[in-house]
């Protein structure tokens, strides 16, 4: 087994309201950022784990999105980067 | 009829839920560890409120997978009474146990007020008592309050009349304004099919006794017990 960190972005489903991505938008507008057009407040997580490869690195944090770390109703994932450590 | 009230590591309203069953109705009740396997006997279960694991990741994500749970997913399946209030509505969506989801209110801030809610549904062991349209005041507080569905699932959950109560005015009419936190439909409590599982962001255990700004949560409770003994 070798070692992996896993990053993955979780966001508010696109076409949900996001109210505090639309705060910070405006936050941004007032301070002079008029180039900004939508803001959308998420996590990112960072997850250290063992697997044979990247790939199945990979496919277990999907899995674990899937079933805890984003909420189907609402959220989208994606895996932002899989490096070996 | 035994109640069983979940306590979870940051749960705020348990001992509210416990005084609705013993010092309301007159029943017995326990408080239920969420570390346990055994629901001890309870006919109905309480998902209170408050702010399980701190809201970690998201309201009630890490609280469905406690040990309890699995034992109170069973009890519903058998056809056995629970109600999720506010935190406990998060909770028992983020298990599945109801459609849905609940997102941070659309204003952005935490809600501490009284609202009036209309009852859309009397065929749930929750509103048994309740006649349809009737209209009860309650308060919320919640900043994570806002109902949420895909297209397809407010479809169905429109469909087949598993909302239960919706955020309304004075008048009994499901405004904008009277949807303080921006829900879809200004939905504030569904069902699942069967009825006996109730979920709802209001806290009908805080409106018990006029002294308190309100009785209306009582035929709550009242309708849970009627549906059981009938």
């Amino acid at each position: 087994m070798k070692s992996f960190r896993v990053s993955v972005h979780i966001v508010p489903r696109k076409g949900l309201l996001d109210p505090q991505g639309k705060a910070v938008a405006d936050a941004l507008h007032t301070l002079g950022f008029q180039a900004v057009g939508d803001v959308h407040v998420g996590r990112h997580l960072r997850i250290d784990t063992t697997a044979t490869d990247a790939a199945a690195a990979e496919a277990s944090v999907r899995e674990m999105c899937a079933r805890l770390l984003a909420n189907p109703v609402t959220e989208d994932f994606e895996i932002a980067g899989v490096t070996a450590t | 009829m035994k109640f069983g009230i979940v306590s979870f590591p940051g749960s705020n309203c348990d001992d509210d839920a416990v005084f609705a069953a013993t010092e309301t109705l007159g029943q017995p009740a326990v408080k239920l560890w969420h570390k346990s396997h055994d629901l001890q006997g309870s006919d109905v279960i309480i998902l209170p409120g408050g702010f399980s694991y701190g809201d970690y990741l998201r309201a009630g994500a890490i609280a469905r997978f406690s040990p309890i749970m699995r034992e109170v997913a069973a009890h519903a399946e058998r056809g056995g009474p629970v109600i999720g209030i506010c935190n406990g509505f998060q909770i028992a969506c983020e298990a599945g146990l109801l459609p849905g989801a609940l997102m941070r209110n659309a204003g952005l801030q935490f809600l501490s007020m009284p609202v009036t809610i209309r009852v859309e549904h009397t065929g749930t062991h929750w509103t048994s008592q309740c006649h349809e349209g009737q209209r009860l005041t309650m308060p919320i507080a919640h900043g994570e309050g806002r109902y949420t569905v895909d297209a397809a699932t407010l479809e169905r959950v429109e469909g087949e009349g598993l909302v239960v109560f919706r955020y309304v005015d004075a008048n009994g009419e499901p405004t904008e304004e009277a949807n303080v936190n921006g829900s879809l439909d200004n939905i504030a409590g569904v069902r699942n099919a069967a009825g006996n599982v109730v979920g709802l962001m209001p806290h009908p255990e805080r409106a018990l006794d006029p002294l308190l700004g309100s009785a209306d949560g009582r035929v709550l409770f009242e309708s849970v017990l009627a549906t059981v003994h009938a």
